[in-house]
């Protein structure tokens, strides 16, 4: 069955049979379309290649899948008459009804029903942990194993957070699951929290809320608005991904690396068939890597600086691939109308201005963007929690303790909300937060309260190095 | 230009990394391309002779080749697929050991293309071994090629042909 042309069919190291139980029939502005239950609309259509979901209200440009995991709005459709839903996080099934969304669409409302409002039902916890990648995880495991009774709540469905699309091995140290691919630690932390009775998990659960009197308004299940009002927070949501400025930065086809991991490696669809990267951090030489298995051609990947700004380890293994990868280029246009065609980089000057002459054009069906994140502080700005701009921790960053408390008393954060950095660091800080969330609540555990101060070590050992020393450095201005 | 700007190294870059033809006739023995301090430990870790060394958690591995075992545990587990043992096990020819994660997968016998750290071919090789990916330790699996003794430190990819 070779219908779906995007779908990737043999991969070296995932099997997505699983994923691919059911196919369905749903319909986009009113053609027919195949996909497979339960995967996300964006997905089903992009693998028929479908790009162009919809039209930007005012000047009508094309609009697609741009982060693939609910944190923007580029993929907004209109979903069975109900506008604004995310086609990368609202699943397919038979018969469905999708169409692109019209300029600013009106949620139709009858008239003689106005919607019931009453009072969500409220409940109350020890522990309530807000993300459930690898800080979020390790905290609940650690806070559960002091004796607290802990919340997890996640949007995403699955527990893991990113780590669910790295099929790269980590780095760091055994006790921290080096040596481990990222798939593989997400299995284990999920198997861990379900051996705990005292841990309950929210899947597809938004935190859509906070209200006076220490209350979280969760979206259980996306259905149902409950309150939550724990002891303590742990507040561990990751990171946003950042864009780079370019002309006709918004075609579909481009989109950022965890838009194209979550793509390729959660769903099986390539992203494109040749394909140009823009940044040569270690998310951009991973996912150029992780691409080439997917049997992707990548044309080239693009770098400002004068140096490649990932591990020297991961750029060469893109190098041994023949992928060249230019520094000091920027890639200045995309091309195309419905879907990017073409991409044009150039060299550029000291001052980053692109050198006349120096255009290289690369057909490609799809810009893979790469160029860092920021931390995703929506909820501990909302909170009234104390930020500060620190640019190499990655942006506005909130203030806090060793034990990683913030300026409020009982809200601990932990992983890249904290500073952008590894999956290891989020699993040292997510230690660090949920023994000392527990320890507050007056539980005690020699063992893990050791544990606990090994990992703030730890954390000050990982960061010696001259990779992560100006990390080091910079975390000084937001500890209190 | 460094490796920092090419992306991959040169051979005199890490003639220090390469043990002498005395160890490279007795075994296995690991060429750690691994030039940048970075806070990486697992092959330190799993070296059940103590035959790599560390002076920190960010220090560049360094082998003692005398301790070495040719035990290929650290290429199994290096998360930056970064160590390429190496055997002169017959004059002209070398046994080189390579991390690979495509398809398709190369079976014992089959002839390869062998690609250097650019990508570019550099020759052929005939696949002696393939350490499956469920019994390596490192969850990726070895592929053993033998090679020309001139290309033995070149060869760091390959393509399957005709299949």
């Amino acid at each position: 069955m070779k219908y779906l042309s995007l779908r990737i069919e043999d991969h070296p190291l995932l099997d997505f049979s699983d994923k691919r139980k059911k196919p369905v029939k749903f319909y986009f502005n009113d053609r027919e379309y195949k996909g497979y239950e339960g995967e996300p609309i964006a997905v089903a259509l992009y693998a028929n290649g479908v790009k162009k979901l919809s039209e930007s209200p005012v000047k009508h440009r094309s609009r697609g899948l741009f982060c693939a995991i609910g944190k923007c709005a580029s993929c907004r459709v209109v979903v069975n008459g109900i506008p604004n839903i995310r086609a990368c996080q609202e699943p397919v099934r038979e018969g469905l009804k999708v169409r692109s969304s019209k300029g600013l669409e009106k949620l139709e409302i009858k008239e003689s029903s106005p919607p019931r409002i009453s009072r969500p039902e409220e409940i109350e916890t020890e522990i309530l942990i807000i993300g459930a990648g690898p800080a979020g995880a390790i905290a609940a495991i650690k806070a559960a194993d002091m004796g607290a009774k802990v919340l997890l709540v996640d949007y995403a469905s699955r527990i893991g957070g990113q780590l669910i699309k790295q099929t790269h091995k980590f780095f760091g140290w055994r006790k921290y699951y080096a040596g481990y691919r990222g798939i593989k630690i997400a299995k284990i932390l999920e198997e861990e929290i379900r051996k705990r009775a005292n841990i309950e998990v929210w899947l597809n659960s938004p935190v859509v809320g906070y209200y006076e009197g220490n209350i979280f308004a969760v979206l259980k299940d996306k259905r149902k608005i409950v309150y939550v009002k724990p002891k303590k927070v742990i507040i561990a949501p990751g990171a946003v991904e950042r864009f780079a400025i370019f002309e006709n930065n918004d075609l579909p086809g481009i989109m950022g690396a965890g838009g194209a991991q979550t793509l390729m490696n959660v769903w099986g669809v390539k992203p494109g068939e040749r394909v140009l990267v823009v940044g040569s951090g270690n998310v951009g030489l991973i996912v150029s890597y992780q691409m080439a298995q997917a049997g992707i051609e990548v044309k080239a990947i693009v770098e400002a600086l004068p140096y490649i700004g990932g591990y020297f380890v991961h750029a060469a293994k893109v190098r041994r691939l023949g992928i060249p990868i230019f520094t000091k280029h920027t890639i200045i246009r995309a091309e195309g109308t419905e879907s990017v065609k073409k991409a044009i980089i150039a060299e550029i000057d000291e001052k980053w201005r692109p050198i006349p002459g120096t255009e290289k054009e690369f057909l490609v069906d799809a810009i893979i963007v790469a160029v860092g994140m920021y931390p995703d502080t929506t909820l501990t700005r909302m909170m009234g929690i104390t930020h500060k701009f620190v640019k190499e921790l990655g942006g506005f960053v909130p203030l806090r303790k060793r034990t990683l408390e913030t300026t409020r008393e009982g809200v601990y954060i932990a992983g890249d909300v904290s500073c952008i950095e590894e999956a290891s660091t989020a699993l040292m800080e997510g230690i660090i937060a949920g023994i000392n969330a527990a320890k507050s609540l007056g539980y005690n555990n020699p063992v893990l309260e050791n544990e606990a101060q090994e990992a703030i070590k730890d954390l000050e050992k990982f960061r010696s190095g001259p990779r992560y020393a100006h990390i080091k450095r910079a975390l000084e201005n937001v500890i209190i | 230009m460094s490796w920092r700007e090419r992306g991959f190294v040169r051979l005199e870059e890490i003639s220090e990394f390469i043990p002498s033809e005395e160890y490279l006739r007795r075994h296995p023995i690991p060429i750690i391309e691994c030039v940048e301090e970075i806070p990486c430990t697992p092959c330190y870790e799993i070296c059940p002779t103590k035959a790599i060394q560390m002076e920190d958690l960010n220090a560049i591995p360094r082998l003692d080749p005398e301790k070495c075992t040719g035990c290929l545990l650290c290429a199994q587990i290096c998360p930056g697929l970064a160590i390429f043992p190496t055997h002169f096990h017959k004059e002209g020819f070398a046994r080189v050991y390579i991390p690979y994660e495509f398809l398709p997968m190369p079976k014992v016998g089959d002839r390869v293309q062998v690609l250097n750290r650019e990508g570019k071919p550099v020759g052929e090789g005939t696949v002696f071994f393939v350490l499956q990916r469920e019994k390596s330790l490192g969850d990726t699996v070895l592929v053993g090629v033998e090679v020309p003794r001139e290309i033995a430190f070149e060869a760091r990819h390959i393509r399957v042909m005709n299949r």
